[in-house]
């Protein structure tokens, strides 16, 4: 044993020497995985309507607490956000509150930013749950409630069965587990937004978020903040466990064009330059220091890039063949104010003529003293389009009055899209898959039996047209109605439209909303295109520090894009009248049962002894007088001359001495009291 | 007079079938322009249960194997759905759509009138002959010019109402049809056909349950005849005054009245059970799939007793139930719907020798009273009041209620235009119409019982003249 030889001993050391560090470095892996990670990015990018979309971008990450689910604490993730998930045991969830409307026409509909970030008006809320099928609709409940104190906001609207609904597959692919609901008319304020900054370790106080200054933020054309939240902890075999909290706020702003008042024959068109203090009225002063990168990106996009490149052979001023950061610096279109870090250029398999442009600061070195204030001066005009969803969405309501009308989606095709549909035709059967979302209230009483589908003007067949259809028709004061439809074109196709009627309904006055008058809304519908994805990969020079904003840009997202929310007016009974038609409708039910039991109730014997007496009918003038009024007196109704008898003399004699008697009383009191 | 009679008949016959035929070619050209007139969409004559288009969306979601109640479209029978629901989707090109629906609708339009005019020639032969029994020759008379058949189902044909019920779509003639079939049946003493009608009306429209009291009563019985009262002092002052006649040839002379044939009950009701069984099983096998036959009764009686839709039509419930507040929801549910039930039993016990008319009110009443009304349901009753011109000859308001009538219909959709398109009137205007047309209701059904009292008392006093004489 001693006389090992060394040629057996040597291999077997080295392999528990590579056991070991293996051991090691397998440790700082899951320690590396057990560390909260909290990151910070901010991307502008000039829109071609003279505007400046800025969307922040945070994501906090923290590691999977299956192990110690209880007591856990957590350093950078939001304890509030940890617990909902521990509770309800959200798989996935998206909350936004959004104001405004994105402009698909101006702003682009491909990227991966609209796809995501363009939100319907008001709230929407969806989450999958990873609880049995049955329980979905109590987690959901709860759900609204706790998010509705998180943020401040009537979520809790949602709760009602009315308002939520499961699709199948149309808006997302999901076992049953997906609850979707909308709020179109919440108002989005400061109030929401507060609370969630503060799930944010820096709050607003240093990092980028300084530069939500309140008033710049909600003066833009839209406004969207958005949180989504997905955790793999309940999946026993995932790959990455954890929650991943994403927080993204897109705005939406229009910088002030004073400070571009340089002399140019072609003035209007020149983009207002503008800077990050002259748009959010703050400058960065510094990173957070909890956050593990913290980066700002200008996102130049293909078609501004183009235009640049157009106006640089225009101009025959040179700058580097490749769009290094000195030629970006100094192109003929616009000057920046900070020289960018890295420069990162879209990787392209489809478009190989022009792509995208990312600029990337880091604001590490920047501080109080020294703060970031990346500027952007437009020196020439440039014109250029964003790049569109294969079709543009609209929806508008047909009909007039009150009673019925009809919802139309309209697609059109946007024709900067042209070459990329013809991209694909080289397939043989090109078709172009659109599938539709759409949730109607219940008093939207939809005949789905009614659906037409026109594509270029022409009727069509729904068989030719409708790939797959699902159906919940809405059920009154319990479920709205769903329509989940897959749709084929031709590839060709120019425009398509989709027409449903529907009757209005109309509700019980405790159901209409304070100012009735104002209407119903529909929430927006929501179109995809499956067979686009959006998904912008940048070349990196070193791939291992991806941004999760990068990461994010590079995941295959769907193409969506919602449409108009519409506003329906309903009538409206009279609110004032509850009591009016509950005493009125009261009174004619007793009229009918009162005179229907009198008519029966009547005898025939009475009318026999009136008969009876007819021949005895034999009397002056001023007893009938008399009889009449004695019958007027007892309330009955006076019968005619004919069937007066002598009974009933005999009996208003008798009356005529009561009468004199009290008439004699009364005599007797005026003059006694005299 | 026999032969007299027999060519007025030959002179008659031809001038009645060119009326019916000129109505079935006056709703023919009336289908033929759907969109002119739009009546499908009007709420006086599309109810939530009568509406052939929530009709077709119940059959499109069975179709694409749903639940035909799913949703809160369709309320009517399963039965109905496979009858009507292939006709829907049948289009022919260049003619209106619903066509064959429409074309069903007159059809059943045509055998109701003729299925109320032989119950009416039936009816008026029932009652001249005991009128003949009491001694009462010069009654019938009156009435030789026209027969009430004829004029009920005239009335019938040509009211504006059943033109637009049947034009419009609304699945009321059909309901129409089972109502009037029942009594029919019942009126020629068919026991089967009774049960059927009245199985089917039930199952369709849940409110003519009530009418199995003058359907019983009209089996027993047979049809209406003057109190029977008069027949038995009738028959006592005869017996008395010529004690030579020999008694038993006058105690054998067919009474009708007396008789409660229990036979034809018992059949009637063995066909009874028979048919709702069937009718229960087709129901079953139909709506198998979708949550069997509880949830079909909650679908469609549920949904008539509930009052869940709140949309406006010509009756009063729409209004009170959109304003009343919820926890008084229940009872006055319980109590409207009582209001239908309370009079049954007085009005039975005064009618009984008269058990067609009894079902003429019992419609009446429910029709006004109803959840959904239509003028579907107001066709029917008016169409039968005509059988009934001769013994109401005498009744009171006749013209007010005729003008009131006119007025309503012409007032309503103006106040619905008002309220619902142009925005400048509000619901209360559309409901004040709706509260003048159950007061013209209430009216005419009061007024009808009243005369029709009244009628039986001058029978009596005519047919009686010696016994007043006698007691005074």
């Amino acid at each position: 044993m001693t006389h090992l030889p060394r040629r057996i001993l040597y291999p077997f050391l080295l392999l528990l020497f590579h056991i070991f560090f293996s051991a090691i470095a397998f440790g700082s892996v899951l320690h590396e995985a057990g560390e909260e990670e909290f990151s910070e990015e901010l991307l502008l990018r000039p829109l071609p309507d003279q505007k400046v979309l800025a969307h922040f971008h945070f994501e906090t990450r923290a590691p999977s607490s299956l192990s110690d689910s209880y007591g856990r604490h957590h350093h950078l993730f939001p304890k509030a956000i940890a617990q909902l998930v521990q509770k309800f045991r959200v798989k996935e969830m998206e909350l936004s509150f959004t104001q405004g409307r994105w402009n698909y026409d101006q702003w682009g509909g491909f990227d991966p930013i609209p796809s995501s970030n363009a939100k319907p008006p008001g709230v929407e809320l969806w989450a999958v749950f990873d609880v049995p099928q049955y329980q979905v609709d109590a987690s959901w409940k709860n759900l609204t409630h706790t998010l509705s104190g998180l943020f401040c906001a009537s979520i809790n609207f949602l709760e009602s069965s009315t308002t939520y609904s499961a699709p199948e597959w149309s808006f997302q692919p999901s076992s049953g587990s997906l609850r979707y609901g909308t709020l179109p008319r919440e108002a989005v304020c400061t109030e929401n937004l507060t609370p969630w900054l503060k799930l944010l370790p820096c709050r607003d106080k240093t990092g980028l978020s300084v530069l939500m200054h309140r008033p710049s933020i909600y003066r833009g054309f839209y406004h969207s903040q958005r949180l989504h939240l997905k955790s793999s902890q309940f999946d026993s075999g995932g790959l990455e466990s954890g929650i991943v909290l994403e927080q993204t706020l897109t705005v939406v702003l229009q910088p002030n064009s004073q400070s571009a008042s340089k002399t140019y024959s072609i003035e209007t068109k020149l983009q207002p330059s503008w800077s990050l203090s002259s748009i959010f009225g703050r400058k960065v002063t510094g990173r957070c220091v909890l956050a593990k990168s913290s980066n700002v990106y200008l996102q130049l996009e293909r078609g501004l890039v183009t235009e640049l490149e157009n106006l640089r052979t225009e101009n025959m001023i040179s700058w580097a063949d490749n769009m290094g950061s000195e030629g970006l610096r100094s192109n003929p279109g616009f000057e920046l104010s900070v020289k960018p870090d890295r420069v990162f250029k879209e990787v392209n398999s489809v478009h190989s003529k022009s792509s995208s442009v990312l600029c990337e600061y880091s604001i590490v070195k920047y501080s109080d003293s020294e703060p970031f204030d990346l500027g952007l001066t437009w020196k020439l005009p440039a014109v250029w389009s964003c790049q569109q969803a294969p079709l543009h969405a609209s929806r508008f309501l047909m009909g007039s009055g009150n009673e019925r009308g009809a919802i139309a989606i309209s697609l059109t095709s946007t024709e900067l899209n042209e070459g990329f549909l013809g991209a694909n035709t080289v397939e043989d059967s090109c078709k172009l898959q659109v599938d539709i979302f759409q949730v109607v209230p219940w008093y939207i009483k939809v005949y789905f039996h009614t659906l037409q589908v026109f594509v270029d003007g022409q009727p069509q067949g729904l068989t030719d047209v409708v790939e797959k259809m699902h159906v919940s028709p809405s059920e009154d004061k319990v479920s709205p109605g769903v329509m989940e439809l897959v749709l084929k074109f031709p590839c060709g196709v120019k425009s398509a439209t989709l027409t449903l009627e529907f009757d209005k309904g109309f509700l019980h006055i405790d159901e209409y909303p304070p100012d009735a008058n104002q209407g119903f809304d529909i929430p927006s519908a929501v179109i995809s295109f499956p067979n686009f994805l959006a998904s912008t990969h940048y070349l990196e020079e070193n791939s291992l520090t991806k941004t999760p904003m990068l990461s994010k840009f590079q995941e295959k997202s769907l193409v969506l894009s919602y449409t108009e929310v519409l506003l329906v007016p309903l009538t409206t009974p009279d609110f004032s009248m509850p009591y009016n038609v509950i005493t009125i409708t009261c009174t004619v039910f007793a009229l009918y049962f009162g005179s229907l039991v009198n008519v029966l109730r009547r005898r025939v014997g009475e009318e026999e002894r009136l008969l009876k007496n007819r021949a005895a009918r034999k009397a002056g003038r001023l007893p009938q007088l008399l009889s009449k009024l004695s019958a007027k007196l007892r309330g009955k109704e006076w019968e005619s001359p004919q069937s007066s008898s002598a009974s009933s003399s005999f009996s208003s004699s008798k009356l005529m001495l009561k009468v004199v008697i009290v008439a004699g009383i009364a005599i007797f009191w005026q003059f006694y009291s005299k | 007079m026999e032969a007299k009679e027999q060519s007025w008949k030959k002179k008659k016959q031809p001038w009645f079938w060119h009326w019916v035929i000129a109505s079935a070619i006056f709703r023919l050209i009336l289908i033929y322009f759907p969109k002119n007139l739009n009546l499908a969409s009007r709420p006086e004559v599309s109810t939530p249960l009568t509406s052939l288009r929530r009709l077709a969306e119940g059959y499109w979601l069975k179709q694409s194997s749903m639940s035909p109640y799913a949703g809160s479209m369709y309320h009517g029978s399963p039965l109905l759905l496979s009858l009507l629901g292939p006709l829907t989707v049948q289009r022919i090109e260049g003619l209106p759509d619903h066509l064959l629906c429409s074309l069903v609708f007159v059809i059943a339009d045509i055998i109701n009138a003729m299925l109320i005019r032989a119950s009416g020639q039936k009816l008026q032969m029932a009652y001249g002959q005991s009128l003949k029994l009491l001694g009462l020759f010069e009654l019938p008379e009156k009435s030789e010019i026209i027969t009430s058949g004829d004029i009920a189902a005239l009335v019938y044909l040509w009211n504006p109402f059943t033109i637009v019920a049947c034009v419009g779509l609304s699945t009321s003639p059909v309901e129409n049809l089972a109502i009037i079939l029942s009594l029919y049946g019942a009126c020629k003493g068919l026991a089967p056909l009774a049960a059927f009608g009245w199985v089917m009306a039930t199952h369709l429209s849940l409110y003519p349950v009530i009418l199995i009291i003058p359907v019983i009563l009209l089996l027993g019985y047979g049809p209406d005849t003057p109190p029977r009262k008069l027949f038995m002092r009738r028959r006592y002052i005869e017996v008395g005054d010529n004690p030579s006649k020999d008694r038993e040839d006058l105690m054998d002379r067919p009474e009708v009245p007396h008789v409660f044939s229990w036979r034809l009950i018992i059949h009637f009701l063995f066909w009874t059970s028979l048919w709702s069984v069937y009718v229960l099983v087709l129901c079953g096998v139909s709506v198998k799939q979708y949550g069997g036959l509880w949830e079909l009764f909650k679908r469609t009686y549920g949904f008539m007793l509930t009052v869940q839709d709140l949309s406006p039509n010509i009756g009063v419930l729409w209004y009170f139930f959109a304003e009343v507040f919820d926890f008084f929801r229940n009872f006055f549910l319980i109590v409207f719907h009582g209001n239908i039930l309370f009079m049954i039993l007085p009005l039975a016990i005064r009618l009984k020798h008269r058990p067609y008319f009894l079902a003429f009110v019992y419609i009446a009443i429910s029709s006004m009273l109803k959840s959904y009304p239509s003028v579907g349901d107001s066709a029917l009753y008016l169409g039968l009041l005509g059988l009934f011109v001769n013994e109401l000859a005498d009744m009171q308001f006749s013209f007010f209620l005729f003008c009131g009538y006119i007025g309503v219909s012409l007032l309503s959709p103006v106040m619905h235009n008002l309220w619902i398109w142009r925005g400048t009137g509000n619901a209360n205007f559309y409901f004040a119409t709706a509260m003048a047309y159950a007061c013209l209701q209430i009216i005419l059904v009061v007024e009808s019982v009243s005369a029709m009292l009244n009628h039986d008392r001058k029978l009596r006093k005519l047919s009686l003249p010696e016994l007043q004489v006698g007691k005074t």
